[in-house]
């Protein structure tokens, strides 16, 4: 009998297999949809294909009047609506050289922080759950409830709040709510440590992040990450602190920074957020002053014919608007988001390369991106 | 494509004011110090800087096609300006202008944390030079302009649309683009509309 010919090469070989992952998956946050290129478990390309969610916000915003765009820009980050409306409004403000009250300036910040723990809440549950955690979820949504209950008693509604005018507020903290909001933090404080206590030291978790999808601070920067996915990385780059807006140069925080760039660190500088988060919301809370809610603000609002770019640090990042306005219509020539959500994502590709499969969900949750904001 | 439906006007679109002609660029007051990096960088790149302005604490500069990537280059190395961080790339489209599109990039310098805002005139099919190579956050970014506006970059690595679907016909973002899309065909006479995409791919075919 002949032996046949062994061909080690040929008997060993791999063929490179494309998955489709998304647009409908339950770890992509929505339609996000990835094309891997797998040798074996390994990750060898991923193309990342996003526009599923296109509605076309800023030709939309560009048709409509100066007030209306801030119900538009909700449904942007929908998990953080209040902060879009936040950073849109100031950018108006800025071109048309409005000063906004103290008083609504602290309550921006109090919204702006809520909104921070909210979105991190849903983070870190969404986040633990596609790593396979599902306790934490249960317990990130019990609290996102009642940051969502303060807010739907603030302006009435839960998810996309409408809640900025340009120059202030539509309307002022209703009695008592500032007791609430003060009773919450307290509650939270004891929470995050809740969460942590369930993933900071818990092996799985640990074998799971460490280690995954390192990237550089000077790669981080040059890749446009910022927020989070940059501060994991070492790099102190925070809007709040570089160049404050609402009242946040009135208070004290510290910007929280990872070393190692892995997941693990950026989950670690986002449990911190929470503390800070409400370290601001505290202060601002207790300082809150007197004042009138809104600026000195005509009653048709056209700013003058000029060009400005304004970035504010929403939960994810670094969301700058850029308003062309032409100075005699009362709808913006030109109006562009700088989605932090979009920029983020585009490091995904880079940090995949090398991974397990497995690690593709934690690596698309280390990032926290939001499809309404990628996409528009 | 002659049989292109003309899309009925929109509805509800603002009243037609006259279309401005360009961007309003004030320049800065007398009174202000341009900073120094500008100065570094006329002297480094000459013929780099074609119009400085300012408006509400911003500082744009309006730079040649053709110098792009020096000064793109010079703005990222330079120690005094140090832009180590491309946070947006965009346009603008002015089309009553032979150079109808103003490409905009936002600049941050992690270092110094300062801002600037760097602009090229370009013309419809006018070729840009890519800023990929000099930051690699710009290739996102420069896809959805390419996408929105049609701006046509060179040397990009991967120049596809990246929100609208890869066969759309039109550039969404530019103002002679109706807010409706592609018109009523679609909406109301799906099979003219197929008849129409059959007679684009044959004529792409041929």
């Amino acid at each position: 009998m002949e032996t046949p010919a062994v061909h080690h090469g040929a008997m060993f070989d791999t063929n490179e297999l494309v998955i489709n992952m998304g647009p409908q998956h339950p770890s992509t946050h929505g339609v996000l949809r990835v094309v891997l290129r797998l040798d074996g478990e390994k990750v060898v390309d991923a193309d990342v294909v996003i526009g599923y969610l296109h509605r076309g916000i800023e030709k939309l915003s560009e048709n409509r009047n100066w007030t209306q765009i801030i119900l538009l820009t909700d449904r942007m980050d929908y998990v953080a609506a209040a902060t879009n409306n936040v950073g849109y409004c100031e950018t108006v403000e800025k071109l048309m050289s409005i000063e906004v009250p103290r008083h609504a300036r602290y309550v921006r910040t109090i919204l702006c922080e809520l909104q921070r723990i909210a979105s991190h809440c849903l983070w870190v549950g969404t986040h633990a759950m596609d790593i396979g955690a599902m306790t934490v979820f249960l317990y990130a949504f019990r609290e996102r409830e009642l940051i969502l209950d303060l807010f739907e008693e603030f302006c009435g509604a839960r998810l996309t709040y409408n809640s900025m005018r340009i120059g202030g507020l539509p309307l002022d903290i209703p009695p008592g709510w500032d007791k609430k909001v003060l009773e919450f933090c307290m509650i939270m404080g004891s929470k995050v440590d809740e969460y942590e206590e369930l993933l900071t030291h818990n092996r799985i978790w640990l074998e799971r992040t460490k280690g995954i999808g390192i990237i550089s601070g000077p790669d981080a920067v040059a890749l446009g990450l910022s927020g989070p996915p940059l501060r994991g990385s070492g790099v102190p780059r925070d809007v709040r602190k570089d160049e404050p807006y609402a009242a946040y140069d009135e208070m004290t925080f510290d910007v929280p920074v990872g070393s190692a760039g892995d997941t693990y660190d950026r989950y670690l500088v986002r449990m911190e957020e929470f503390r800070q988060s409400l370290r601001i919301i505290r202060q601002a809370t207790e300082g809150i002053p007197e004042g009138p809610i809104v600026g000195k603000v005509p009653r048709l609002i056209k700013p003058p014919a000029g060009e400005t770019y304004h970035a504010i640090e929403s939960p994810k990042g670094e969301l700058g608007y850029f308003i062309v306005s032409d100075g005699k219509s009362t709808n913006p020539y030109r109006f562009r988001v700088r989605p932090p959500s979009f920029c983020n994502l585009q490091g995904l590709r880079a940090l995949i390369r090398g991974h397990l499969v497995a690690d593709v969900v934690a690596l698309i949750g280390s990032l926290d991106v939001v499809l309404g904001e990628v996409d528009r | 494509m002659a049989d292109e439906p003309k899309p009925p006007a929109p509805a509800h679109a603002p009243p037609k004011a006259a279309a401005p002609a360009g961007p309003t660029e004030p320049a800065p007051p007398a009174d202000l110090a341009q900073p120094a990096y500008l100065a570094t960088l006329s002297a480094e790149v000459p013929g780099s800087v074609t119009a400085v302005s300012y408006f509400v604490g911003d500082w744009t500069i309006v730079v040649p096609v053709a110098q792009l990537l020096g000064v793109a280059c010079h703005l990222r190395d330079a120690p005094d300006a140090a832009f180590d961080c491309c946070s947006d790339v965009t346009a603008t489209d002015w089309p009553p202008r032979a150079e109808r599109f103003d490409v905009v990039y936002c600049l941050y310098s992690t270092r110094h944390r300062h801002r600037i805002r760097v602009k090229v005139r370009a013309a419809e099919l006018q070729p840009v030079p890519s800023v990929t190579g000099i930051w690699s956050g710009a290739n996102w970014l420069e896809r959805e302009v390419f996408d929105m506006f049609g701006v046509n970059f060179t040397g990009h690595p991967d120049r596809r649309r990246i929100l609208m679907p890869d066969d759309w016909q039109g550039y969404p973002q530019r103002k002679d683009y109706p807010l409706e899309g592609p018109g009523e065909l679609l909406m109301e006479n799906p099979i003219d509309w197929l008849k129409l995409r059959q007679a684009r791919e044959e004529a792409d075919i041929e």
